[in-house]
């Protein structure tokens, strides 16, 4: 219970605070207590977001009381969390950095200090782990971004910004996977779909797998657009271990 | 059996109240805005509470009946007619093959909803009705209905009982300000005493970036403690009050995304919702903070509420005593019935 806090987020919703930071441990740790929680069964419960590091659970209080809730969660958190290893699967997400695809990032490179290109090659040079989905269909919270290009959010977000688009928010980067309103410094763009409805799979990728960017020309980008069109392209996967 | 658009009007979706249980994928829980208005379109009528409705905004649809039901509106007044004669709202009114309800712009509030006592034969999707209009899945063709659209019924009319009981109060929505009572937190603490201050007191206007996805204000600057109000990303609760680093307020309604960064200073209670979302460009709200306890007690009494209308509309209506009202009420029947 160390650390854990239990927050109220309305009438109808309870946000379980793990930390305050991003990290695998956490992370793990929330998986195992929504398992618990699967297991156990709690009337009531509606729906439950698991995040990076916390887990926002909505009930309803017809059925379930604010204090009933919080007295069940805190004995199931007082129980011993075991956590699991996953194996790694990196997912090869091509994308074109700059230009129209990435509007920000000579704001990212400044911010930094360093060159577009010094942003680039630090940005597509690791392995990053998927947290979570969340915010849209099939967006992911990718941990590990290089504390050198760390970026705020942009004070006002933008009303729309394209499917595809590769950004920075603070300490985290991530792909839109489809059209949406958004508050990330844009810096590229993949022709990937990690959402795609009409897809068998709409949703490429899980929790608990990672995403590596491969830098490609304009060029590239738009011949692979064409095969993503045609149904045709396949996001090439490397399996190792964690 | 069913309905035809003649007219789509500006944004309307099938909705119910929403689809739970996937937001961990990150999609949205939809359904309706205004569950009190919904929950009301349904009883009216003996649907179940979760049953398929249309929500209409601003710009109302024009519907043509190919075959006999009832239905009922609730919600903003869109001046609905059928056949070019008002409309009742807050009524169970029957309708026949070839009947247009035909709705105008919203006189007072911003969504109506209609309830169908055959059902709208919509599928289910991930255990909802209900549209997703961002992930393009549920609801009609995941999308919201145009010109020409057809959805048919799933049963036939059902018999209702106590017919002429069916009408209740119009409900109001003509008022330019709310008082929307809030539960503060969950990161209240990174707003400074003087941020909480101004956020309690004063007045935030709805500004035309009022989706389904939710509603920004304008309003005096809430100030954070220290920086920037940005958290690491975490899940979003319907209503919930998040302040970016401009310092203005944006509420986040049915189609919100599931997590997000900013830091949430409150959450608006779920009774309270519905005063938002009947509100047009350039109304106020203030925000009063009441405590956990104190917002599930006036859930409980809002279900109370409701369920004493549903036990005000399952009795015969008094004017069966009065031979008078119910021959006059008789004869439009019958006039209608032509």
């Amino acid at each position: 219970m160390d650390n854990i806090k239990i927050l109220t987020e309305g009438d109808s919703s309870l946000l379980i605070v793990f930390g305050e930071e991003i990290s695998p441990a956490i992370n793990a740790k929330i998986a195992s207590v929504v398992r618990l929680m699967r297991e156990q069964h709690i009337e009531g419960i509606v729906d439950v977001i698991p995040a990076f590091a916390s887990l926002l659970i909505n009930y309803n209080p017809q059925v379930l009381s604010y204090r009933t809730l919080r007295e069940r969660m805190e004995a199931l958190l007082s129980l011993d969390l075991d956590t699991q290893e996953a194996v790694k699967r990196v997912y090869q997400i091509p994308v074109c950095y700059g230009g129209k695809y990435g509007p920000d990032i000579q704001a990212i490179a400044d911010h930094a200090g360093l060159s577009v290109e010094e942003v680039i090659s630090i940005h597509s040079s690791c392995d990053y782990l998927i947290y979570m989905l969340g915010f849209l269909p099939g967006f992911c919270y990718l941990g590990g971004l290089d504390q050198r290009i760390h970026t705020p959010r942009l004070s006002n977000p933008r009303l729309s910004i394209p499917a595809g688009s590769v950004g920075i928010g603070g300490s985290q980067t991530g792909i839109y996977p489809m059209d949406s309103p958004g508050g990330w410094q844009l810096m590229g763009m993949t022709p990937v779909k990690t959402y795609d409805p009409k897809r068998e799979v709409p949703i490429l990728v899980n929790a608990g797998e990672y995403i590596r960017f491969i830098p490609i020309t304009g060029d590239e980008f738009l011949q692979i657009k064409d095969e993503v069109d045609r149904g045709t392209y396949k996001v090439k996967v490397s399996s190792g271990e964690v | 059996m069913g309905i035809r658009v003649l007219k789509g009007g500006m944004l309307t979706t099938v909705q119910d109240l929403g689809r739970y249980g996937y937001q961990s994928q990150g999609f949205s829980v939809a359904g309706v805005m205004d569950i009190r208005s919904f929950k009301i379109a349904n009883l009216l009528i003996d649907n179940p509470e979760n049953e398929a409705v249309l929500e209409i905004t601003l710009i109302g649809p024009t519907l043509e009946f190919t075959s006999e039901t009832i239905i009922a509106i609730t919600g903003g007044d869109f001046s609905p007619t059928i056949n070019g004669e008002p409309a009742k709202m807050y009524t169970a009114l029957y309708m026949k093959k070839g009947d247009i309800l035909k709705f105008g712009s919203a006189r007072t509030g911003t969504r109506g909803y209609i309830s169908f006592s055959s059902y709208l034969d919509i599928p289910v999707v991930m255990g909802s009705r209900c549209t997703n209009l961002k992930s393009r899945i549920g609801g009609f063709k995941g999308r919201k209905l145009k010109d020409d659209d057809y959805i048919g019924f799933r049963i036939k009319r059902r018999y209702l009982p106590f017919f002429l009981s069916r009408t209740l109060p119009q409900e109001d929505f003509s008022a330019q300000e709310a008082v929307l009572r809030v539960v503060m937190g969950p990161q209240d603490d990174r707003f400074s005493r003087q941020g909480i201050e101004t956020f309690l007191r004063e007045k935030y206007t709805v500004t035309s970036e009022f989706d389904r996805m939710g509603c920004r204000l304008e309003g005096p600057f809430i100030a954070t403690a220290s920086g920037a109000a940005d958290i690491i990303s975490d899940g979003i609760a319907y209503g919930a009050v998040q302040v970016p680093s401009h310092g203005k307020p944006i509420i986040l309604l049915s189609d919100r995304q599931t997590t997000g960064g900013y830091a949430k200073i409150a959450a608006v209670i779920s009774a309270d919702i519905p005063k938002l979302v009947q509100r047009k460009t350039g109304h106020t709200v203030t925000f009063k903070a009441v405590t956990v306890e104190e917002a599930q007690a006036i859930f409980h009494a809002e279900t109370e509420q409701i369920e004493a209308m549903r036990k005000a509309i399952h009795v015969p209506c008094r004017e069966v005593l009065e031979s008078r009202l119910t021959a006059k009420r008789l004869r439009k029947l019958l006039v209608q019935e032509q």
